[in-house]
C-alpha cells in the first residue's frame, strides 16, 4: 500500500508547493482534464497551496456528467420496461433524466441494479436467461475497454439475452474543442491518467504542436496532482509546449494495446452530443455493425423521447472550464446535490458537486481561519 | 459462513427444515420453536416465565430505552452476522446514553421458507453476542411473513439500561474546546459488507468490527467523570454523519485532522478503489467521544488499555467557529469542508 503513504505525505506535498512558488512569475490558467483529478484537487485543497494567478479550471471528464440527457432518457425507458433487469454503475443512479432518475425507476418497481463490472452484468444474464439484460455502458476510454470486452465474450458465448446502451466519449477530441472555442482560457493541461493508461500518450503530440499546450499526463493522488502541475508551469514559464509524462509508474507512451485492440473490435467512432457542450465530431464510441444485435440502441427501439434541460443549469459553461461552479447564479441555491439542475452536482467526480461537498460555497480564507 | 458442525436439530423442529407460515400462527409450531429454539439459547429466569411480557426487579437510577431494526443483507459476512448487530446495535445505542445496558428483546420477522438451520445459528450468535455485553434477551415475538414478502430474516431489538445518577452526557452536551476521541479504525463494517456483496471481491478479507462498546464506554466513564460530554457510535452514514449530528445538536463547530482518522490500509484501498469516503461508512463497533481537553489524554490512555479500544485516537476539536459544520485540514496541509452526505455514497464509474 505504498501509495498512501507516499503520495499523500504532508511534507512533500509542502516541498511541492514551495517548488512551484519558485518557478511561478506569472498568472497561467491550467485545466486538469478527469474529473478524478478534480476531485482529488478539491477534497484535498490543494489549489489552495498555488501560487496567486494560478488558476485551475476543472475539465469535462465525468463521464456521468457528459452523458446526454437523451441517452439517460432511454436508458431510463429501457429500465422500467418489464423483463428487463438494468445494470450501472452506481453513480449513474442519481442522475436526473428529464423527469426521474434511475432511483426512481427502481423504486417504481424497474429492476435495476448496481454492478461494479460490466462482466457482472454477462453473469447476469447467464443466471436469467427469460430477462433481458441490458448495461448502461458510459464512461471515457478507461472503462471502454471492460465493455467493450463484455460484449465481446456475451457474443463468443452466445448470450443473447445480454445488450449495452453504449455512451462512450473520448478526451483528445474534447481537448480539441475546448482550445477552438472562442472564449477558451486553458493554456495547458493536466492530462488524464488513466485514460492514457489505456490509450497511451501517442495522440497528444499533435495537439501539443497545433495549439501550442504543454499536456503533462498526470495521476491522481495529491502529489501525483502537485508534479504534474509543477512540470506543467515550468514549461509555461520557459514558453515551451510539450508532451510530458508524470504517471510513469502507471502510463506508457503506446498504452494498453491488448485493450486498443478490443475498443477498436467492437466499437467504433461516431459523432457525440456531450451534455451540456453539444456535438463533438469524432468524438465517441459507439457499437460497430458487426455487434449490432448487441446495441440496446437498436434491440430497444424506443421513441418518444422529449427531453427538457433546465434552463436555470450552466454545467455546460463548467464544463468546458469557462465557469467556476460556486460562480453560476444556481449554485447551492435551485441546485444542490440533493436536488441536482445537472450531472455535474450529481456525481462525486463532477465539478458542482466536488465545490458542494468540499464546501467551496464559503471562502478559502473563511475556512483556512477556521 | 455460518458453522452448523456443532448444531443438532432437536426434535421435533427436524420436520420442518425450514419456516413455514404456522411458525409464526401461534400454534403448535410456534411453541415448538419457542421451547426448542428460543429458550434454550436464551435461558433466563424472565423468559423461562413465557408469560405475554416480562417482569423484572427495578434498577436504582434513570432508565434508558432504545430500539433499533435489523436488514442487513447477507445474514452472514466476515466478522459477524445480523444477530451479532442486532444484539450489539442496541446494547451500543445504550451504552451512548451513559446507560448499563440491561435487557433486551427480540422480534423476528422471517420469510417462509427461511432455513431454519439458518435461524438457529442466528440466535446462537446472538445468545453469545448477549452473554459478552451482558445482557439477557427477556421478551420476543416472531412473525413469519409469504415467501417473496420479506428478505429471509429481519430482527428488531429493544433494550432498557440504567444511568446511573451523576452521569449526563449527551448529544447536545458537547463544548467548544472539548477533543474529540475515535475507538479506533473507522469504516470496517461497511467495507466488510460491500466486500462480500455480489460482485465485490477482494483479495483480503475485511472484518466487521461488530461489538458490544458497553465495557469500554464504562472505561471512558470511569477515566473521564464530569469531562466526558458525549458518546456516540457511528454506525450508518459513518463518523462523518455522527459528528454531524453532534455539531448541530451542540451548536458546535468541528475540526479535524484527517491524517489522523484511523483507517486501515485494505479498507482505505477498498474505499479508493469505489470512491468512497471512509468517512461515511458504517461502523459497529466504534465510539466518538467528546471530553474536555484537559482530560482527552487520561481517557485516551484508559481506552487504549481495553482491547476494543487499542487503535484510539485524539482525531480533532470542537470549536466556536464554523459552527453547524466540519472542516478538516487535509493530508497535503490545506483545509476542506466535510459536508453531509444526502443518501448513500454511490460507487463511481472510474
Amino acid at each position: 500500500m505504498k501509495y498512501l503513504t507516499e503520495f499523500r505525505d504532508g511534507e512533500l506535498a509542502a516541498k511541492l508547493a514551495y517548488e512551484i512558488k519558485q518557478v511561478v512569475t506569472r498568472p497561467w490558467t491550467i485545466m486538469e482534464v478527469c474529473g478524478g483529478q478534480t476531485h482529488t484537487i478539491i477534497r484535498n485543497g490543494i489549489d489552495q497551496l498555488l501560487p496567486e494567478g494560478v488558476e485551475m479550471v476543472h475539465g469535462p471528464g465525468c463521464p456521468v456528467c457528459v452523458t446526454p440527457l437523451e441517452m439517460i432518457d432511454r436508458g431510463l425507458a429501457i429500465a422500467a420496461q418489464p423483463d428487463v433487469i438494468f445494470c450501472s454503475f452506481g453513480d449513474m443512479l442519481r442522475v436526473p433524466g428529464t423527469d426521474r432518475d434511475l432511483f426512481r425507476v427502481k423504486s417504481e418497481g424497474g429492476d435495476v441494479r448496481i454492478v461494479y463490472s460490466p462482466l457482472d452484468a454477462v453473469q447476469l444474464a447467464i443466471k436469467n436467461p427469460s430477462k433481458q439484460v441490458v448495461f448502461f455502458g458510459v464512461g471515457f476510454e478507461t472503462t471502454a475497454p471492460a465493455n467493450a470486452m463484455a460484449v465481446y465474450m456475451a457474443r463468443m458465448r452466445g448470450i443473447r439475452n445480454f445488450s449495452m446502451l453504449a455512451s462512450h466519449v473520448l478526451v483528445p477530441p474534447a481537448m480539441r474543442a475546448i482550445l477552438e472555442s472562442h472564449d477558451n482560457r486553458v493554456q495547458a493541461f493536466l492530462g488524464a491518467g488513466h485514460v492514457c493508461s489505456v490509450m497511451g500518450y501517442w495522440q497528444y503530440p499533435p495537439i501539443v504542436e497545433q495549439y501550442h499546450v504543454p499536456v503533462v499526463v498526470t495521476g491522481f493522488e495529491p502529489l501525483d496532482i502537485m508534479e504534474g502541475l509543477r512540470r506543467t508551469l515550468v514549461q509555461l514559464e520557459k514558453g515551451e509546449a510539450k508532451i510530458d509524462n508524470a504517471y510513469e509508474r502507471i502510463v506508457s507512451f503506446d498504452g494498453n494495446r491488448e485493450a486498443q485492440k478490443v475498443l477498436s473490435e467492437v466499437f467504433e467512432v461516431c459523432d457525440r452530443p456531450w451534455r451540456g457542450i453539444g456535438v463533438i465530431p469524432q468524438s465517441g464510441f459507439r457499437i460497430n455493425p458487426a455487434y449490432r444485435e448487441f446495441d440496446a440502441e437498436h434491440r430497444f427501439q424506443v421513441t418518444n423521447i422529449h427531453t427538457v434541460e433546465s434552463t436555470l443549469c450552466r454545467s455546460g459553461d463548467v464544463l468546458r472550464g469557462a465557469l467556476k461552479p460556486n460562480e453560476c447564479p444556481s449554485f447551492g441555491k435551485e441546485c444542490t446535490p440533493r436536488r441536482p439542475l445537472g450531472a455535474t452536482m450529481v456525481s462525486s467526480e463532477g465539478a458542482c458537486a466536488a465545490y458542494y461537498n468540499y464546501g467551496r460555497f464559503i471562502s478559502i480564507e473563511e475556512l483556512a481561519h477556521a | 459462513m455460518p458453522d452448523f458442525s456443532n448444531w443438532s436439530c432437536p426434535l421435533p423442529l427436524r420436520d420442518y427444515p425450514a419456516i413455514v407460515m404456522g411458525h409464526g400462527g401461534g400454534g403448535k409450531l410456534s411453541q415448538e420453536l419457542i421451547e426448542h429454539l428460543f429458550l434454550p439459547a436464551f435461558h433466563n429466569e424472565a423468559l423461562a416465565n413465557l408469560g405475554d411480557g416480562s417482569v423484572v426487579a427495578r434498577p436504582a437510577g434513570r432508565i434508558a430505552m432504545s430500539t433499533d431494526s435489523f436488514v442487513v443483507r447477507p445474514l452472514f459476512f466476515p466478522g459477524g452476522s445480523i444477530g451479532d448487530l442486532a444484539v450489539n446495535g442496541t446494547v451500543n445505542d445504550l451504552a451512548m446514553t451513559g446507560a448499563r445496558p440491561l435487557y433486551l428483546s427480540a422480534g423476528f420477522i422471517l420469510e417462509e421458507g427461511f432455513p431454519l438451520a439458518d435461524l438457529a445459528s442466528i440466535v446462537d450468535r446472538m445468545a453469545a453476542a448477549a452473554r459478552v455485553a451482558g445482557v439477557e434477551i427477556i421478551t420476543g415475538d416472531t412473525k413469519v411473513v409469504e415467501r417473496g414478502h420479506g428478505d429471509g430474516c429481519y430482527i428488531n431489538t429493544s433494550g432498557v439500561g440504567v444511568v446511573p445518577d451523576g452521569v449526563n452526557i449527551g448529544p447536545s452536551r458537547a463544548r467548544a474546546g472539548d477533543a474529540i476521541l475515535v475507538s479506533g479504525t473507522i469504516a470496517d463494517h461497511g467495507m466488510a459488507i460491500m466486500s462480500v456483496r455480489e460482485g465485490l471481491e477482494f483479495e483480503s478479507t475485511i472484518m466487521s468490527d461488530c461489538a458490544a462498546l458497553n465495557g469500554l464506554a464504562q472505561v471512558v466513564l470511569d477515566a473521564g467523570g464530569d469531562s466526558v460530554h458525549a458518546m456516540r457510535d457511528p454506525t450508518r452514514g459513518g463518523l462523518g454523519a455522527t459528528l454531524h449530528e453532534i455539531a448541530q445538536a451542540s451548536n458546535i463547530g468541528i475540526t479535524l485532522d484527517e491524517v489522523r482518522l484511523p483507517v486501515r490500509a485494505e479498507v482505505q484501498a477498498a474505499c479508493d478503489l469505489l470512491g468512497l469516503d471512509p468517512l461515511f461508512v458504517a461502523n459497529e463497533g466504534k465510539m466518538a467521544v467528546f471530553v474536555e481537553a484537559s482530560a482527552a489524554e487520561r481517557v485516551l490512555a484508559a481506552m487504549r488499555a481495553h482491547p476494543l479500544g487499542k487503535d484510539a485516537t485524539l482525531i480533532g476539536h470542537a470549536v466556536d467557529q464554523h459552527r453547524h459544520m466540519l472542516v478538516a485540514r487535509t493530508a497535503v496541509g490545506a483545509h476542506r469542508v466535510v459536508a453531509a452526505q444526502i443518501g448513500e455514497q454511490l460507487p463511481r464509474i472510474c
